[in-house]
């Protein structure tokens, strides 16, 4: 039986292979690893670019308080980026399962339509949800649009819940019973996480103050982004920190939905404020990548 | 010499619902090209297969026109140089404009393999699918996933072309992993080939798989064609296999437990020879065997984890009782124009009063949105109501209301019944209408195809429970005076008499046109209408209604007095007594009688007289006889042979 973190070694060993660069988590908290920079601004502009990552990936909404065995605030994403996509890309992320351990004529897998939207980000593609012996195991999605701009070369993404992959791996009903390492499981590394952040997401979380620092960072944000225009050696300007603001408010955002804090009618308008500040930060970053080159 | 043709476009998987109708389009495309094709698919590959294609298309004849007779040889000479042919084999042709040289060329016919090359990729492009991607780079060929490879045959020989980086040639690919790539084959081995690779091509014969596969099974399945339809095109090739699951779930609604299995797992349910849901399901797989039980056992987990996720919700939801989630609804939007749920809550309420609803049916209405704000209903939208009405059950409200909230979305569709008893109806009906004069009212009717808010549903189901519900409401009342909607509504009341139910185009529009406002009693018109419809008498009465109906628009009537002293004896006197014999009878028992009078009257007697008193007093008799079946039908919408 191979551990979490084994799976975790062999899917970054095949993708190292395959000429992905292997990159940590991004440090700054994201919802999903398509949000971090190494996904969201190197898919744009011409240049190829392949890497992997796992990102924990935090969603307040999906806290249970540790209780329910198939849902997590913070679930692990193994992100791929294949950059330009290959045109074996569906065999290469097949012969991925194998590689751990996955005899793929002994089960059933299929591809079944998803279409990508993420309308923080501006971003959607079209692709699938793949589905092994009825469990969704990836997203596989070829990106078309991301910060409202359209992709000069298509990507292939593939995200795995590394979870669910390896409690099907380890024939285990509760995610938190499977294996992390020899000695420790899922729970004694994440259980704590998981019941605290929800009694702090759903409980405790005060929603004057997440308001102040959502306007903070929206703030700086956009106060980054009105200076890019006029600033002289492009290059140099900040734009990476620019978007870690976007992403403080994007997370932001979600407690505060979490927290039960944002009406179905301001919902919109919060989703537009977020998606305004990301497609600001994409478009300049593609007019820096230009100009660089 | 006649050739068979082969088309075989390998992509990455298609949508299994886009699939029918991306075949329809390359279909119809190729019969452009003087192609009937058989089409055939599977998520991984278009097909189109022909017999009978010629080798070249027929020798034609061009005629060239040239100089005037009268012209400078020179000019006749570089004519003909021209055309590569020597002055004498030049015709001269007497035209309009004199006589002119001309030159009947021979062009061969082109090679079809020629044709196919050049029009296949545009063809391929062309496709119709519901969204496209595109994959090589902006500005890129667009298809609704990448295409892999492409096999084109005519005869044994490869139809050249690129398309996507893509050349098109003899080889294809079996299934993903139970099958070979880069497999040549001829027309002739083709499906062969690919039955061989795992890969049935055939839809029919996938289906036909499952089916049987269903059966050795020995299990009886709820019946889900459409679910089915879908597994035929999201496999290769197909194989139902049956799990288990543990039967305390069966304490969960039955709703809950197939609406997880079949939206979420694509598993069909099994029922018991009670027709109660059986502990078990079945799963098509895509592939040939689960020797080892480990796709079975995949699949019982994930349902399992699906199952108790469903408990975690009923139970979390069961903490607060739907009553006390009414006002909760004052945070839910109904649409940004229109307020809250609560606000509407409170509309549907008052609506189900004024149309006699009673204490029943109002509790009903004020329950009804609170399921929205559970659990169970955030996870299974699709349960909305349902699970409204579960709720309401497990909290000891009576049937009538807890069956009317479960209801209350109903018909779904012109094939769902209508709620199961009145206060379901009133709920629904109230529901709809206040959606409907909403939306309306702020200028969210719908436009075209579009629909957001599913209005025309709406609007067809209120038409629906008040017919079958027979229910007595006068529709044009609740409507208002919105001059648009009430237009929207006659629509939709056509429709439902006409594509729904089946009554003549024109007979709803006769009926229709002496009001529609009491929709049983429509409906009861036009049953009538459709019984006297045959008899002898019926369609030439309808042709004179209508030339009186012609008449009097020609003479401008606009009333008038009546005076019988001004009859004539005879045709004319006959027909007024006919009239009066007919008044507040049926039409039925009149239409024999009336028939030959008018007949008479029309044979005999000028309507347009010359003393201006007389033919005032034929057109308002005239007039009367019409008046008297105005509130029946208009008959002068009566299509007729005569």
């Amino acid at each position: 039986m191979e551990s979490f973190q084994e799976i975790i070694f062999k899917l970054k060993a095949y993708w190292a292979e395959r000429g992905c660069i292997i990159q940590e988590p991004y440090d700054v908290e994201v919802g999903a690893g398509t949000m971090c920079p190494e996904t969201f601004l190197r898919v744009l502009g011409p240049r190829p670019y392949r890497v992997a990552y796992v990102q924990p990936s935090r969603r307040p909404a999906d806290g249970r308080y540790g209780e329910n065995p198939n849902r997590l605030y913070k679930h692990s994403q193994l992100q791929v980026i294949l950059k330009p996509s290959p045109a074996d890309v569906i065999e290469q992320y097949l012969g991925s399962l194998e590689a751990v351990g996955i005899d793929l004529r002994q089960h059933d897998i299929k591809f079944e339509e998803d279409n990508w939207e993420a309308p923080t980000l501006g971003a959607w593609g079209v692709g699938w949800q793949v589905m092994l012996d009825g469990l969704e195991i990836t997203q596989f999605t070829y990106f078309q649009q991301c910060g409202g701009i359209d992709l000069d070369v298509v990507p292939a993404e593939l995200t795995y819940g590394l979870e669910r992959l390896t409690a099907f791996l380890q024939v285990k009903d509760s995610v938190y019973d499977i294996e992390w390492a020899p000695g420790f499981s899922y729970g004694d590394v994440r259980l704590q996480d998981e019941l605290q952040f929800s009694v702090y997401n759903f409980e405790m979380a005060e929603v004057d103050t997440l308001w102040k620092l959502f306007d903070l960072h929206e703030t700086e944000a956009a106060r980054l982004l009105a200076a890019y225009p006029k600033y002289a050696e492009k290059a140099r300007f900040p734009l990476l920190p620019a978007y870690d603001q976007v992403l403080k408010c994007s997370n932001l955002f979600n407690t505060l939905d979490a927290r039960g804090a944002i009406s179905v009618t301001e919902r919109v308008g919060v989703i537009q404020r977020v998606r305004k500040l990301a497609v600001g930060v994409a478009q300049a970053w593609a007019d820096q990548q230009g100009a660089a080159q | 010499m006649s050739l068979p043709f082969l088309l075989e476009i390998g992509t990455e998987e298609i949508p299994d619902w886009m699939i029918p109708g991306a075949l329809g389009s390359l279909h119809d495309q190729l019969e452009g090209l003087g192609i009937a094709a058989q089409m055939d698919a599977t998520p991984r590959r278009l097909t189109a297969r022909a017999e009978g294609l010629s080798e070249r298309l027929p020798d034609t004849e061009e005629r060239v026109m040239g100089p005037p007779r009268a012209a400078n040889p020179k000019a006749v000479e570089g004519f003909a140089r021209k055309l590569g042919v020597r002055p004498e084999d030049l015709a001269v042709e007497s035209t309009g404009k004199g006589e002119y040289y001309a030159y009947l060329r021979k062009v061969a016919g082109r090679k079809m393999i020629d044709i196919l090359a050049e029009s296949l990729p545009g063809i391929i492009l062309k496709i119709a699918f519901p969204k496209t991607m595109y994959w090589t780079g902006r500005g890129g060929p667009r298809f609704i996933r990448p295409i892999r490879w492409i096999v084109a045959l005519l005869g044994s020989d490869v139809v050249l072309f690129e398309l996507a980086g893509v050349q098109s040639g003899n080889e294809t690919s079996g299934h993903r992993r139970l099958g070979s790539t880069r497999i040549p084959i001829t027309i002739a081995t083709y499906e062969q080939t690919l039955r061989d690779n795992f890969v049935i091509l055939s839809a029919a014969a996938r289906r036909q798989k499952i089916e049987e596969g269903i059966a050795a099974l020995g299990v009886r399945l709820k019946p889900d064609p459409p679910l089915l339809e879908t597994l035929v095109y999201l496999t290769e090739y197909p194989t139902p296999i049956m799990g288990e699951f543990d039967p305390q779930f069966l304490a969960l609604p039955e709703e809950v437990l197939i609406i997880v299995m079949r939206h979420h797992q694509k598993y069909f349910s099994v029922e018991d020879e009670s027709g109660h849901l059986a502990p078990r399901f079945v799963a098509v797989m895509n592939t040939n065997a689960d020797p080892e039980g480990l796709v079975r056992r995949g699949n019982e987990r994930v349902l399992r984890a699906r199952f108790n996720d469903a408990r975690f919700f009923w139970q979390a939801d069961q903490r607060k009782k739907l009553a006390d989630r009414v006002d909760d609804l004052a945070h839910v939007t109904f649409q940004a124009k229109l307020g809250s749920y609560l606000e509407k809550t409170d509309r549907v309420v008052a609506l189900v009063k004024e149309l006699g609803g009673g204490e029943h049916a109002q509790r009903a209405a004020r329950l009804a949105k609170a399921d929205l704000t559970t659990e169970l209903v955030k996870e299974f939208t699709e349960l909305q109501g349902v699970v409204g009405g579960l709720y309401a059950r497990a909290q000891g409200e009576p049937d009538e209301v807890w069956e009317a909230v479960y209801d209350h979305y109903k018909p779904e569709s012109m094939e769902d019944s209508i709620p199961r008893h009145t206060a379901g109806r009133l709920v629904s009906l109230a529901d709809k209408l206040d959606t409907l004069r909403g939306c309306f009212r702020v200028g969210m009717a719908p436009t075209g195809s579009r629909d957001p808010f599913a209005l025309r549903r709406a609007a067809q189901g209120v038409v629906k429970i008040i017919v079958e519900g027979g229910l007595s409401i006068p529709l044009l009342g609740l409507i208002g005076g919105d001059a648009q909607l009430i237009e929207f509504f006659e629509e939709r009341v056509k429709f439902y008499f006409r594509d729904v139910r089946g009554f003549a185009y024109d007979e709803v529009n006769a009926a229709i046109a002496a009001g529609w406002s009491d929709l049983p009693e429509l409906e009861a018109r036009l049953l009538r209408l459709k019984t006297i419809r045959p008899s002898p008498d019926f369609e030439p009465l309808a042709a004179s209604f209508k030339r009186i109906t012609n008449i009097l628009r020609q003479a401008g009537f606009t009333g008038g007095a009546f005076s019988p002293s001004l009859l004539e004896p005879g045709p004319e006197s006959d027909l007024f007594d006919e009239i009066n014999r007919a008044a507040g009878q049926p039409i039925e028992s009149v239409i024999g009688a009336l028939r030959p009078k008018v007949d008479l009257f029309f044979d005999k007697v000028l309507v347009n007289a010359p003393d201006p008193a007389v033919r005032a007093n034929r057109l308002a008799m005239l007039h009367g006889l019409l008046e008297q079946f105005r509130t029946f039908a208009d008959f002068s919408e009566i299509v007729t042979n005569s």
